[in-house]
């Protein structure tokens, strides 16, 4: 297994081995997912839009549907303006979405295509809406893609409205899982705040089997939420790297003011999410709430000696990877390889901040590959690899446990339909990271040693 | 509801256009007519197709199975990334060969590559991989933005194989070009071809040699094939491309005859081989019981030798031996059913007999990326108009190569045995559908859901991106390009796990949790006292 990535650090300048993260228009189109009766659209050629569609569907499990504006050789010359047309006439006649969200791709990027003159030139129903995000793959990550999304959201359709306040807090989720979504909103509602998330995946990406396939499933913020989340007080922006710009583009289109949080993934975060709720709201924290903070410490405290200084290497999407490293930073872990496909400097200075703090000596890396952080692997060994199903074959090749966390989980079910944001998220970390770290010791324990009781 | 009546309301609800161009690419299967079908031509912009471009027919499906080379692709990093490990295409390490199946290398182009050109950075691309890994050779495949900006990936190519002394390869495989994955099995064929087959040195074959082509060893099928092949005593030269190598595909023109599974992808190769070096190709299928009977007895009868058919017979008996009392129970479990069909450019086809032979019926079959040939076949190939899509994608002429052509069987001999067998022929997928079973090509999301909803059948064989709206409609849908992780499905023994797999899939017990026992009876419990009415 990947018997040929040499031990000896190699710097490559030119070739990216094993990628660490895949292109905008992926992102792009999961997050338009978080719109209810939206179907996606790639202006592009056929093979970009069925590879999402692909990838997105082995995550979930669950049907993605998009659409495409099928470039041709003469499309790619000519431009893609007439093929958009038609797809978007096609699309509403025969699908009828409430809502197209269009992605770019390298392809309409590279030709210049006015994807927004395009669309005011569209035959768009009464009452429909189209709107469209520019996502080169060329740039940035799938999370540029999604944050892009986001953003595209609050440009084309939030309505600002000083007089007329709705009192609700906005909450921009990130790049996570409809499970992740749900919890979210749970804590929200045990804390009686009012919110508008969006998107919302949930609902959507998680749809229950009723023997009848819904194209729209019942979930999604509708147009109307989106609208009026340019009425809201506040707007929560979960995870600079994915949620950021649309709580920026909020505030300056609509005047609502915006806060940029850590995915709230461990307690910290959590804690940040509550109180950052609590504060702006007057909200009182419920016993319940309470109750589940307190198992968690519970739990953290005395399962400590299964993880406590465990050297760890995390890998993913940005938001999701600076928070895990935060909680494992938390709960005695030593995060001693962090890196990142997605590309950002600020990534490496929050890391490292994280990491001085705790005196924590550790590699840390954005625009990164697998093929390097194997490399480091080689180099100075962990005792656990935490990131998606492409830590695999590292997993594999050097023995070590891997937990499955982040985008795309491709081999393991169920995943996401359960949260590892909030309290009950972190307790879920917690018994992933403790149990292959077990599981570990029970394979590899002589008969004497292997024990009943851990 | 009938098929026809079926076919007429999806026909309603489409704007004229669409309506006029999808009708032509459908038929209800009529053995009184002559029919036609449309294929391989555009995908309607916004119409919900499954295809995918022409990279993934080239790097995706027909190059990146070659173990020992590395696959750049130049381009933003999301083609390399979707194609890595996601096609099953298996592979394993002999000796202390190099295998790179398990990586996945890509030039991640960036904003300034788009403006000021990506020459440089493939350049650099390629020593590093050169220093880092030393491969056999490598390949390189263009992406959408390549063509556009102009690298000239050729010329690249050219100075790498003189600065670095291997073979490395270009393909213009952008995803643009021709109309799905199919114009990028053109462009593998045409390379791989032009540049690599037979450039082994010509040698003398053994006298049983063949080669297995369009057999890409998803989930381990050309394993299987192979272990039923090697048991009767053949040799194989080269499996293109599943579980290929550099070194074998040099010298696929050693061998004395070549069979083929998966027509779409490698017809061109099977031709030109035959053309340029006289090795004549036979169409096979190694899926089902009967149809890898079939085939093994062709393979048998082509070299002639009463040697060679009796031990033929001896492991096809042994074979059966092993598997006719399972798969006598899965079709117990399955009797009865019928099925969809919506599988790439074979596998609509190939399966329909193994479906059967578990008691299941093909009422709908189709391909993603087939051309005419492939369901009417290929006696219609003179007749196939080529538009502007598929005038685009270059083709490949070779001549005979006098010093190296060599017929293993004589020309009388071969004509005598394409009357018994599809020798340089293919019949394709409707002339064994039943009257009144439907075809479709390029079937898409809307056709699927309408089809399903009024002809209910109980197994739909496609994709990743149909099985889910399938099964949510309470139809259990089987994978047949990855087969849900499991497989080999070909061959003898791949019947039975094929047939256990749909068995499990159709009786599974979760379905029947589907309605709610509230909604299956009243809850509400109450008694009527006499003396008052009900309101």
């Amino acid at each position: 297994m990947l018997n040929h990535t040499p031990k000896e650090i190699y710097e490559k300048k030119s070739l990216v081995i094993n990628p660490a993260k895949t292109c905008q228009p992926i992102g792009a189109m999961y997050a338009a997912l978080g719109i209810h009766g939206c179907l996606p659209h790639s202006h592009g050629s056929q093979g970009c839009c069925s590879y999402h569609r692909m990838h997105l569907t082995r995550h979930f499990r669950d049907p993605i549907v998009a659409s495409t504006s099928s470039f041709t050789e003469g499309a790619s010359v000519f431009g893609g303006l007439s093929n958009l047309k038609t797809a978007i006439t096609n699309v509403f006649t025969i699908y009828k979405p409430e809502i197209i969200a269009i992605n770019t791709t390298c392809l309409s990027e590279t030709i210049g295509d006015d994807v927004g003159s395009i669309i005011q030139d569209a035959d768009v129903p009464e009452g429909k809406v189209v709107i469209h995000a520019n996502t080169p793959s060329y740039a940035g990550s799938h999370i540029t893609g999604f944050s892009n999304m986001v953003k595209a959201m609050v440009t084309y359709l939030a309505v600002a409205d000083k007089e007329n306040k709705n009192g609700k807090t906005n909450i921009i989720p990130g790049f996570v899982n409809p499970g992740d979504m749900r919890e979210i909103k749970r804590i929200a509602k045990l804390l009686g705040v009012p919110i508008t998330m969006f998107p919302d995946t949930s609902g959507v990406v998680d749809s229950p089997m009723t023997g009848k396939y819904e194209m729209f499933p019942r979930g999604g913020a509708t147009v109307e939420d989106i609208a009026a989340a340019g009425k809201s007080d506040l707007t929560i922006a979960l995870g600079r790297f994915a949620s950021e710009a649309g709580a920026y583009e909020l505030e300056k289109k609509c005047k609502v003011a915006s806060s940029v949080l850590k995915t709230p993934i461990g307690i910290e975060a959590t804690d940040a999410l509550v109180m950052e709720l609590v504060r702006a709201t007057g909200a009182d924290v419920p016993y319940e709430l309470e109750e589940e903070r307190g198992q968690l410490v519970d739990i953290m405290t005395d399962t400590h000696y299964h993880y406590h200084g465990k050297k760890v290497a995390v890998f993913g999407d940005p938001d999701i990877v600076i928070a895990l490293t935060e909680f494992f930073i938390g709960i005695g872990m030593k995060p001693i390889h962090v890196l990142t496909g997605t590309p950002g400097q600020s990534f490496e200075l929050e890391v490292n901040e994280m990491l001085n703090k705790a005196g924590v000596e550790g590699r840390v890396k954005s625009g990164g590959d697998l093929f390097e952080l194997h490399q480091w692997i080689k180099n100075e060994p962990v005792d656990l690899l935490v990131g998606n199903t492409y830590g695999k074959f590292i997993s594999k090749a050097e023995d070590i446990p891997l937990v499955r966390i982040g985008f795309p989980v491709l081999d393991r079910s169920v995943h996401s339909y359960l949260p590892v944001v909030g309290y009950k998220g972190a307790m879920r970390v917690l018994e992933m990271v403790s149990n292959a770290l077990l599981d570990k010791v029970d394979v590899d324990a002589s008969d004497e040693d292997f024990e009943l009781v851990l | 509801m009938s098929c026809k009546k079926c076919l007429d309301k999806v026909m309603d609800t489409y704007p004229s256009k669409v309506k006029k161009n999808r009708e032509k690419h459908m038929l209800i299967k009529d053995s009184d007519e002559t029919q036609e079908i449309q294929a391989n031509t555009r995908a309607i912009p916004g119409i919900i197709t499954n295809r995918g471009c022409a990279y993934a027919g080239c790097k995706g499906v027909v190059i990146g199975p070659l173990r020992d080379m590395v696959h750049i692709v130049h381009g933003p990093v999301g083609c390399s990334y979707y194609a890595w490990g996601t096609r099953r295409n298996k592979a394993k390490t002999k000796g202390d060969e190099k295998n790179f199946i398990n990586y996945c290398f890509t030039t991640d182009m960036q904003e300034s590559d788009i403006v000021f050109g990506g020459e440089k950075k493939l350049r650099e691309a390629i020593r590093e991989a050169v220093e880092l890994f030393n491969p056999a050779a490598i390949t390189i495949s263009a992406t959408c933005p390549v063509g556009l900006i102009g690298d000239d990936i050729k010329a690249i190519a050219a100075e790498a194989e003189i600065e670095h002394g291997i073979q490395v390869l270009a393909f213009d495989c952008e995803g643009y070009k021709g109309v799905s994955q199919s114009a990028g099995h053109h462009i593998a064929n045409n390379i791989l071809m032009r540049d690599v087959i037979g450039t082994g040195e010509r040698v003398e074959p053994p006298k049983y040699s063949v080669n297995i082509l369009g057999e890409y060893n998803i989930g381990g099928d050309g394993w299987e094939i192979s272990r039923i092949l090697n048991k009767i005593g053949y040799d194989i030269v080269s499996i293109m491309t599943g579980d290929g190598t550099y070194e074998e595909l040099k010298n696929t023109h050693n061998a004395n005859l070549n069979v083929v599974q998966c027509h779409r992808s490698i017809n061109y190769i099977s031709e030109m081989l035959e053309t340029k070096y006289g090795t004549p190709w036979l169409k096979v299928n190694f899926i089902g019981v009967n149809e890898t009977i079939k085939t093994l007895r062709n393979m048998a009868e082509y070299f002639g030798d009463q040697e060679l058919i009796d031990r033929t017979e001896e492991v096809i008996a042994e074979e059966l031996s092993e598997i006719e009392e399972p798969l006598e129970l899965f079709k117990k479990m399955c009797e009865g059913k019928t099925a969809f069909l919506y599988v790439g450019g074979s596998r609509a086809h190939h399966y329909q007999g193994l479906l059967k032979e578990i008691g299941i019926e093909t009422v709908m079959a189709g391909y993603e990326f087939g051309h005419r040939d492939d369901y009417e076949g290929r006696d219609v190939i003179p007749y196939i108009k080529l538009d502007a899509d598929t005038r685009n994608i270059p083709d490949l002429h070779v001549e005979k190569d006098e010093k190296q052509y060599r017929l293993y069987l004589p020309e009388s001999k071969l004509e005598a045995l394409k009357e018994k067998m599809p020798l340089g022929q293919y019949d394709g997928l409707i002339k064994e559908m039943k009257d009144g079973t439907i075809v479709i090509d390029d079937l898409n999301h809307y056709e699927t859901e309408m089809l399903l909803k009024a002809l209910k059948p109980d197994i739909f064989c496609s994709g990743i991106k149909d099985k889910f709206i399938s099964q949510k409609m309470g139809i259990f849908s089987k994978q047949l390009h990855s087969y849900d992780y499991s497989g080999p499905y070909a061959g003898f023994k791949g019947a039975v796990i094929f047939a256990k797999d749909v068995s499990a899939g159709i009786n599974t017990p979760t379905w029947s949790h589907i309605t709610p026992p509230w909604k299956k009876e009243p809850i509400i419990e109450g008694e009527i006292n006499e003396g008052v009415i009900p309101c």
